[in-house]
């Protein structure tokens, strides 16, 4: 019964969204206060259903039953618990499934926490949402349906693919999608705006928090990815510039150049035309990833399963949303110009810089990733185009742009004074080059200009975002937390600086045979193999090594234990990396294979500050964290929660 | 067959990342092996296609690493390598596009971005300066909120 | 509505219309790579027959006239599907199939086209793979047709099906080449 109530609970959440929009866009052109009124528990209603399909999916994994197709497929009774309820969403017709309900959970919140907007305005914007679900729940019910049955059901069920039985790529997905498909909201804010034809400071004062949640779950999502791929894949590599991680990409491009942009219209009402713009591209450009990876027209280890209906489908759906969205841009564009004025040297000078190079790395890396595409449509032949491509052209936008965000951040609106921080930026980037020496003595090698400056502006932009904070400390100041979180989020940048470039200058990769006792140096480490035996996990049988690392002074830094694991039911091999992290350095071991008489390949690496990358991503994550919470819009939150409790008193 | 193939490469990726892959002994010459490595990771393993040739462990990676080897050691540029394999197997197998007819766009449309785009910003800050005398809006000259 | 802000949604609906094209219109096999070696010279093959090991095998035996060139493995599982179809091609034609073992277990081999039955006119072995690389063999089972010329004319990627030889291997035949 559980797969049938599930469709029926789709059934009902997809009816329930075609109400949220009807009423909504209706009720508010007509301003009908009764049909707007339908509007939110429409919404909070078909999220409830759409929940519920979700967790009767969920159940069907955690109960084993395979009559379920889609439960067969990913499943297997050996597979721990965990790892069922990860399998949920482990290919297409899950993962969309889990699309919908972060899409419904989104609506609702907006439902639930826009008491403080009109009520057309309201309206509308759960109105377009429930468009996107509407198109989104039609397109699982009629080509992606998580809950068709398998007749016979089989004995036990294919296994989860065991690259993802792992905590790390289990939480990949749900937070990746938070973040992207959050920027529906900002999209539906965009919509509205354009429908009444009024887009104001007000309008980005709302939207903003919305757009930096959505911004900081995307930049996690990313980050757990590369985490894994790093740990899990064993070769030491943390960004591939696949296409489907491109895809992901592009989204958080597009949304760092929004959240930047509202800033501007928030505070002068200027940029609207960009803003409204990239509102649409970063949402549009989320859609763009799902269609790209569950079309088949690219090929990628990443992608799903394949099927040109789907593929047709989404594309559809690309097509109603996004040209929708820009004919209503083209619409409304020439209303929206304004006449405040800013000096060359003015925060809004630099914004409009940040925004410019934010959307030529989007626009190269789109163009990167489709040009291939495009040739072979046209029958021009077969290229590639691969990491060396990407990382260089990704870094003739992102230079420039390190370093304006040095200067910015200290830049006031409309006309900035630079005399007085002056000595301050001379000095950090004195600070700035100095440690970039000092770095490269370190590390040693041959001197190289690039790997120079990117150690220069890593550590200029660090200090640059640590002195915000430290000049408000000073002068006893309360710092808000739209600032704090600026200068978090730019301290991470400038740490994900430091970290990317010192990881890819200065590691060292080296493939050993090794026999029991033998061992190899690598960068003035000693990695011995000292033991070799069997394990059995749950649902794996695995060969497990003992790799004893001495440092260059003859201490034992650790004893690693790198695995190979066979999983029983897909008989796949896998690696587990064994990994020993500190503060200044990753060392990575990894089996390779058995080559006979007790010996064994072995990849052996040494990254150093590897991990900063991650930490300063995170940083950027807790950055917006901090600036979302700000006391604008916490006041705005607890006025609405008065207004609600004034009614509930009156009732 | 197309899926066989995938799902051979999605498990191949899975071990090969464990791999230590090039269990052959290094080039003599050091200038070499750095050539040599550097243009592994430049060349797109065929079969898996997700994957350079240093990552990828099917057979193919291996026969073509070791021509690459051989060619190296036999003194041709990087260059001659690259022509040897493009000319089997297409402009495919270059994780970095070559520069010709079909491509230029790719190698052009940096530059050509960021000169329209200064070009965009010179012509909104020249706007946006002349507007200033004209706008009254007082912005606090201590605010640095963001 | 002033006509350049048409332009995101024009570019957006070009590119929306390629991807239409890639998905209905033509032919487009995101899994296929274009061959360079389509007409260019046949690489030269130099090897050794599989049942004997000391007779020679090279492309000259066959040139002056159109001839395929397949190559398979004992461990390729769409070799084994196209193998009934090369015997029926066989039966068809009198163009030379010579076949190149890639990579493979020479007795298992023999043995496999014993039991399945031999279409190839010529069993080459490639050991250490160059041959394979000479033509560009990125998957078995992958078939070429040579022209009398001695130029590659053709590629098939994937199962060999009579269909795919008489749609568009035989067209392109030499007059008076196959039946």
């Amino acid at each position: 019964m559980t797969a049938e109530l599930g469709q029926i609970a789709l059934i009902l959440a997809l009816c329930l969204t075609i109400a949220q929009a009807v009423f909504g866009l209706v009720g508010a052109a007509r301003g009908w206060d009764n049909w707007m009124a339908v509007v939110r528990p429409a919404t909070v209603g078909q999220a409830g259903f759409v929940v519920l399909a979700f967790l009767l999916l969920a159940s069907a994994f955690l109960a084993n039953d395979f009559s379920v197709q889609y439960v067969a497929m990913n499943s297997n009774s050996q597979l721990p618990t965990l790892y069922r309820v990860a399998a949920v969403w482990g290919a297409h017709e899950g993962s969309m499934l889990l699309w919908a309900t972060i899409l419904a959970l989104w609506s609702c919140a907006v439902a639930l926490l826009s008491r403080s907007l009109p009520l057309a305005f309201a309206s509308r914007v759960l109105a377009v949402l429930g468009i996107i679900s509407a198109g989104i729940l039609l397109f699982i019910l009629l080509t992606s349906n998580p809950f068709i049955r398998l007749v016979p059901a089989p004995f036990d069920g294919n296994d989860l693919n065991p690259l993802l039985q792992d905590p790390a790529l289990a939480m990949h997905p749900p937070i990746l999608y938070t973040g992207y498909v959050g920027f529906a909201v900002a999209f539906a804010f965009a919509c509205a705006a354009m429908i009444e034809g009024r887009l104001d400071q007000a309008w980005a004062r709302w939207t903003r928090p919305w757009t930096t949640v959505a911004w900081l779950f995307l930049t996690i999502g990313i980050t757990l990815g590369s985490w894994w791929a790093y740990y899990e894949l064993g070769w030491g590599g943390w960004w591939m510039w696949d296409p489907v991680e491109n895809a992901s990409f592009m989204p958080w491009l597009a949304g760092t150049a929004l959240i930047h942009s509202l800033a501007v219209t928030e505070k002068r009402g200027l940029f609207r035309s960009w803003t409204l713009l990239l509102a649409l591209f970063a949402f549009s450009l989320s859609l763009l990833g799902t269609f790209l990876v569950r079309s088949g027209i690219i090929v990628s280890v990443h992608a799903f399963a394949s099927d040109p209906l789907r593929g047709v489908f989404i594309l559809g759906l690309l097509a109603l949303f996004i040209l929708g969205a820009l004919t209503l841009y083209a619409w409304r564009a020439g209303q929206l110009r304004s006449s405040a004025g800013f000096e060359l040297w003015s925060r809004e000078s630099f914004l409009l810089f940040n925004n410019i190079l934010l959307v030529i790395a989007a626009s190269l890396i789109l163009l990167g990733t489709l040009y291939p595409l495009l040739l072979a449509l046209m029958k021009l032949g077969t290229i590639s185009v691969g990491p060396p491509y990407f990382q260089l052209v990704f870094l003739i936008p992102v230079i420039p742009l390190v370093t304006l965000l040095i200067v910015g951040m200290h830049a006031a609106w409309k006309r900035a004074r630079l005399a007085p921080v002056k000595r301050r930026l001379v000095s950090i980037a004195l600070a700035g080059v100095i440690a970039a020496v000092l770095l490269s003595l370190t590390f040693g090698g041959r001197p190289r200009t690039l790997v120079f400056v990117g150690l220069a502006l890593a550590v200029a932009a660090m200090l640059s975002a640590l002195s915000v904070p430290f000049d408000h400390l000073r002068r006893r100041v309360t710092i808000p937390r739209g600032v704090l979180g600026m200068s978090v989020a730019h301290f991470g940048v400038g740490l994900f600086t430091l970290g990317a470039t010192v990881a890819s200058a200065y590691q060292v990769e080296r493939d050993v045979s090794l026999g029991m006792g033998q061992s190899a140096n690598v960068a003035g480490y000693d990695f011995r193999l000292t033991d070799l035996r069997s394990v059995e996990g749950p649902n794996y049988a695995a060969r497990e090594a003992d790799v004893v690392i001495t440092d260059a002074g003859g201490r034992v830094v650790t004893v690693l234990h790198p695995q190979k694991r066979v999983y029983r039911v897909q008989q796949q091999p896998m690696t587990e990396a064994g990994i020993n992290v500190s503060w200044r350095r990753d060392l990575f071991v990894a089996l390779g294979e058995d080559l006979g008489n007790g010996v064994w390949s072995l990849r052996l690496q040494y990254k150093p500050l590897i991990r900063y990358l991650w930490l300063g991503s995170l940083c950027m994550a807790l950055g917006g964290l901090i600036a979302a919470t700000d006391r604008r819009y916490r006041i705005a939150l607890a006025r609405e929660r008065v207004d609600t409790d004034t009614v509930a008193e009156r009732a | 067959m197309r899926t066989i193939v995938r799902a051979a490469c999605l498990s191949l990726l899975i071990i090969a990342t464990a791999r230590a892959i090039d269990t052959e002994p290094p080039l003599p010459d050091p200038v070499q092996q750095e050539r040599y490595e550097a243009l592994i990771h430049e060349l797109r393993c065929l079969q898996c296609r997700s994957q350079t040739l240093a990552d990828s462990e099917v057979s193919l990676a291996a026969d073509l690493r070791r021509e690459v080897r051989r060619l190296i050691a036999e003194g041709k540029t990087d260059a001659e390598v690259k022509s040897f394999l493009t000319a089997r197997y297409g402009d495919y197998v270059l994780f970095r596009p070559p520069l010709n007819e079909r491509t230029w766009i790719l190698w052009v449309a940096p530059g050509l971005m960021v000169l329209v785009g200064g070009l965009i910003a010179w012509r909104v800050v020249r706007h946006r300066t002349k507007l200033v005398p004209s706008d009254a809006e007082e912005i606090d000259a201590g605010d640095s909120q963001s | 509505m002033k006509a350049r802000f048409l332009i995101p949604a024009l570019a957006v609906a070009v590119l929306f219309g390629f991807f239409w094209y890639a998905l209905k219109g033509g032919d487009y096999d995101p899994q296929l790579i274009d061959s360079p070696l389509i007409g260019r010279p046949a690489p030269d093959i130099s090897t050794v027959t599989l049942a004997d090991a000391g007779r020679p095998l090279t492309s000259k035996q066959f040139l002056g006239k159109p001839f395929v060139v397949n190559f398979w493995g004992t461990w390729c599982v769409g070799c084994r599907e196209e193998h009934p179809e090369f015997l029926a091609i066989a039966k068809e034609t009198d163009v030379p199939i010579v076949g190149i073992d890639w990579k493979d277990d020479h007795p298992a081999a023999v043995a496999w086209l014993g039991q399945l039955g031999n279409p190839y006119d010529a069993v080459g072995v490639d050991d250490d793979g160059k041959i394979a690389i000479d033509w560009g063999v990125y998957g078995a089972p992958e078939t070429f047709l040579v022209s009398a010329a001695g130029e590659v004319i053709h590629k098939h990627v994937g199962p060999m099906t009579v269909e795919a030889w008489r749609k568009d291997f035989v067209p392109r035949l030499a007059p008076g080449g196959g039946k």
